[in-house]
């Protein structure tokens, strides 16, 4: 409006509830204090109607005897000895490793299918479409009870367990590899595997300000790959194999000793990956769809060979449009996880929301821990993601 | 905000629901005025709780809700099941999803109390047992050292496998499923040597097992397991009407009152049982019922014995012997006290 104004006249003194900057302060404090009074009444009245109802609350809960068993354990956890509380952990912690290993799966086979459906090979291009175009066209519940179901049955029985050289067992009751025991002075080993790492980092740095100045490159991949694999190796020989395995037995009924992978655990694992996979194949294409042919060609007309071309010119400006989406699918995979309740594996939610909601009761305290946990794992994993793309993003001079 | 709004949206919709209950305390009216009753209900157990190819509920629960469909409204077919897990079944219940709970649950203390629900009685006496193959060559759940076993979970056989081989100095490898059926579908895939629940379960899952005379139940019983049905805690007028439709059931048996002979017995010279059919005195009004409360149970589903018959007894495919479920006075523990 002002411009309507001639220039040089005073500025218009308007009244102060017509002043845009109050309104709008005025708005966000109205509009908080409705919210705060809505989660005010919610809860109180939530409160009252427990009382009324004589259903326990709080959180004294945590503190319990579990009583219950749990079929995958990372942390020592005993049905009597055992808290509600360290329940929970038990959950959560099954909960980050099925999400943690279905994120770097599911990363690796999403980008190899996404760069296959770009492939020139038309075999391989339509079989990556085929892929993409049925595996996220189906649910995931199915996709879950088929994995378990397809798990479960073709897998021979405890007797005629499949017997993999080195001492791996495979069965319908999971997957059981030798336990690794380390032996006396096996702690230097991994001394030397932390040494090795550091002193590939103090390598590359070395190397990149060294092309910086000279242009000369160095074997960067290859002295790392000696210093992180082959330094430990050295160390493990010098101090004669500190390392024995103990080896799964056959029993009565079950396999014992070792590690167990559970099939529960395998076919989560696999359907989870497999379905986030599809929708980061074509978030991966799009990535690299979206970098203009000119990049590749100005790259080619610089005397650039396509693979440095394609790893220093077009992935870079690919990554800026594939990390937003990504870290999308890596959060739905984590919530997805919770789907595990259909197929018996012991996650956050059967756990927590399962058995023990059921034997407190106390469906509000278990069921808003729960979605508290699933809010932090998201806000956390976005955080990462955010902070990477900030620092892959184009930085405008 | 919004993010603010993600996290209060679900805990001010379980708030609501809470309210929602409180509201009804009345439940008896709220069930007349809507003229129908809602029954939490198993929907998968045979001879408890399970919906035919045609849709028409039966089992031992199922006749209960209808017992009292019949005694409060009149009309046996006046009842919505809902089938519940055992998981969501108390929720259903706290939040006044359902009126009553008839879904084989066993009676705790824990359950009496800090869930807020008040048991009527129980319907069925049961207790845990374990179902194996053959071909394990076991005889006794003792011998299970080792095995894995598949359960139901959110229930009391969760605890029960627990405490017994931990009592027994036994390890075994527990694989818990969210519902029943998940469960002895992967025992019978093999993914568990043993499955476990109410033996009475046991019975009408081995129905469901690819190859049923394949498998055994084992003679161990490691738990009590007082199957019956609850309400909500805090309205003890529908506490009542559900306890004595309870009774009436029991003592229809024992004044040999059947779904045949009930209009006969209206005219019956009997004192017990003129106070039974509603000919003499006002009991049925006392419990907030029309005066022949009782014989509207008896003709819509007979008495315990008809009905305990007909869903899992001699009568039914499960035949599961009545065993503690007789009357106090044929050798068994079902009691009730009388009507007067």
């Amino acid at each position: 409006m002002s411009t309507d104004l001639p220039a040089g006249s005073p500025p218009v003194r308007v009244a102060f509830y017509n002043d845009p900057k109050i309104r709008a302060v005025v708005y966000q404090v109205a509009l908080v204090a409705i919210v705060a009074f809505l989660v005010y009444a919610a809860a109180s009245n939530a409160i009252a109607n427990l009382q009324r109802a004589k259903i326990a609350s709080g959180f004294g809960f945590w503190f319990n005897t579990a009583g219950f068993d749990i079929s995958q354990t990372l942390i020592s956890y005993s049905a009597q000895a055992s808290t509600y509380g360290r329940a929970f952990w038990v959950g959560l912690l099954n909960t980050l490793l099925v999400a943690g290993f279905g994120v770097v799966l599911a990363t690796i086979l999403g980008f190899v299918i996404g760069i296959a459906r770009l492939s020139t090979n038309w075999l391989v291009a339509k079989t990556a479409t085929g892929y993409v175009e049925t595996i996220r066209n189906i649910p995931l519940l199915l996709q879950l009870l088929f994995w378990y179901n397809a798990v479960l049955k073709t897998l021979p029985e405890m007797r005629d367990s499949i017997k993999i050289p080195g001492g791996i067992v495979l069965n319908n009751r999971g997957l059981f590899l030798p336990d690794p025991i380390t032996g006396p002075g096996f702690h230097w080993v991994l001394f030397a595997f932390a040494a090795g790492i550091l002193g590939s980092i103090v390598f590359y740095v070395w190397a990149r300000k060294r092309q910086e100045q000279t242009g000369q490159q160095a074997p960067v991949f290859l002295t790392s790959l000696g210093l992180i694999v082959g330094l430990p190796l050295v160390v493990f020989a010098l101090l004669g194999f500190p390392l024995t395995f103990g080896f799964p037995q056959a029993g009565r009924f079950n396999i014992s000793g070792g590690m167990e992978i559970l099939p529960e655990f395998a076919a989560l694992l696999f359907g989870l990956s497999i379905y986030t996979a599809a929708f980061i194949a074509e978030v991966v294409r799009a990535g690299i769809r979206a970098v203009s042919r000119g990049q590749t060609e100005a790259a080619y007309s610089l005397g650039f060979r396509p693979q440095p071309t394609l790893r220093l010119i077009v992935v870079p400006q690919a990554m800026r449009v594939i990390i937003p989406p990504l870290t999308s699918q890596y959060l739905n995979l984590t919530k997805n996880s919770s789907l595990a309740v259909a197929i018996g594996y012991p996650d956050l939610v059967q756990v927590f929301t399962g058995t023990v909601l059921n034997q407190t009761g106390q469906a509000v305290e278990v069921v808003a821990i729960t979605m508290a946990v699933y809010l932090t794992i998201s806000l956390v994993t976005s955080l990462l993601m955010n902070i990477y793309n900030s620092r892959i993003a184009l930085v405008e001079r | 905000m919004k993010k603010l709004f993600k996290l209060i949206a679900p805990v001010a919709v379980l708030a609501v629901a809470f309210a929602a209950q409180s509201a009804s305390a009345q439940t008896l009216k709220t069930v007349k005025d809507r003229g129908m009753l809602n029954c939490g209900s198993n929907g998968t157990l045979a001879g408890f709780g399970l919906p035919d190819a045609q849709g028409q509920w039966t089992g031992l629960d199922v006749d209960f809700c209808k017992a009292i469909a019949a005694a409060v409204l009149g009309d046996a077919k006046k009842v919505k099941f809902v089938p519940l897990s055992a998981k969501d079944r108390f929720t259903a219940l706290q939040s006044g999803e359902v009126d009553i709970l008839a879904r084989n649950t066993t009676w705790t203390s824990s359950r009496d109390t800090s869930l807020g629900l008040n048991f009527v009685g129980v319907n069925y006496y049961d207790g845990q047992g374990f179902i194996v193959r053959k071909t394990l060559k076991v005889n006794s759940a003792l011998e299970l050292a080792g095995a894995s076993v598949c359960v139901q979970q959110g229930t009391t056989t969760e605890l029960n496998l627990s405490d017994y081989f931990r009592a027994n100095n036994m390890q075994v490898k527990t694989v818990t499923f969210a519902t029943a059926n998940e469960a002895v579908k992967a025992y019978d895939a093999g993914r568990c040597d043993a499955y476990t629940t109410d033996a009475s379960g046991l019975y009408a899952e081995r129905l469901k097992l690819a190859n049923s005379a394949d498998h055994i139940v084992l003679p161990e019983i490691i738990s009590k397991e007082p199957l019956g049905p609850a309400v909500r805690h805090g309205d003890d007028q529908w506490f009542d009407v559900a306890k004595w439709v309870l009774y009436a059931m029991i003592n229809a048996e024992e004044l040999n009152i059947t779904q045949k002979n009930v209009d006969e017995m209206v005219k019956s010279t009997n004192p017990d049982v003129k106070r039974f059919v509603g000919t003499e005195g006002n009991y049925g009004e006392q419990l907030g019922l029309p005066k022949d409360w009782a014989v509207q149970i008896i003709k819509a589903v007979g008495n315990y014995g008809e009905v305990f018959d007909r869903n899992v007894g001699a009568n039914s495919p499960l035949k599961i012997e009545r065993g503690l479920n007789k009357l106090w006075n044929k050798g068994g523990i079902q009691y009730a006290p009388p009507v007067r």
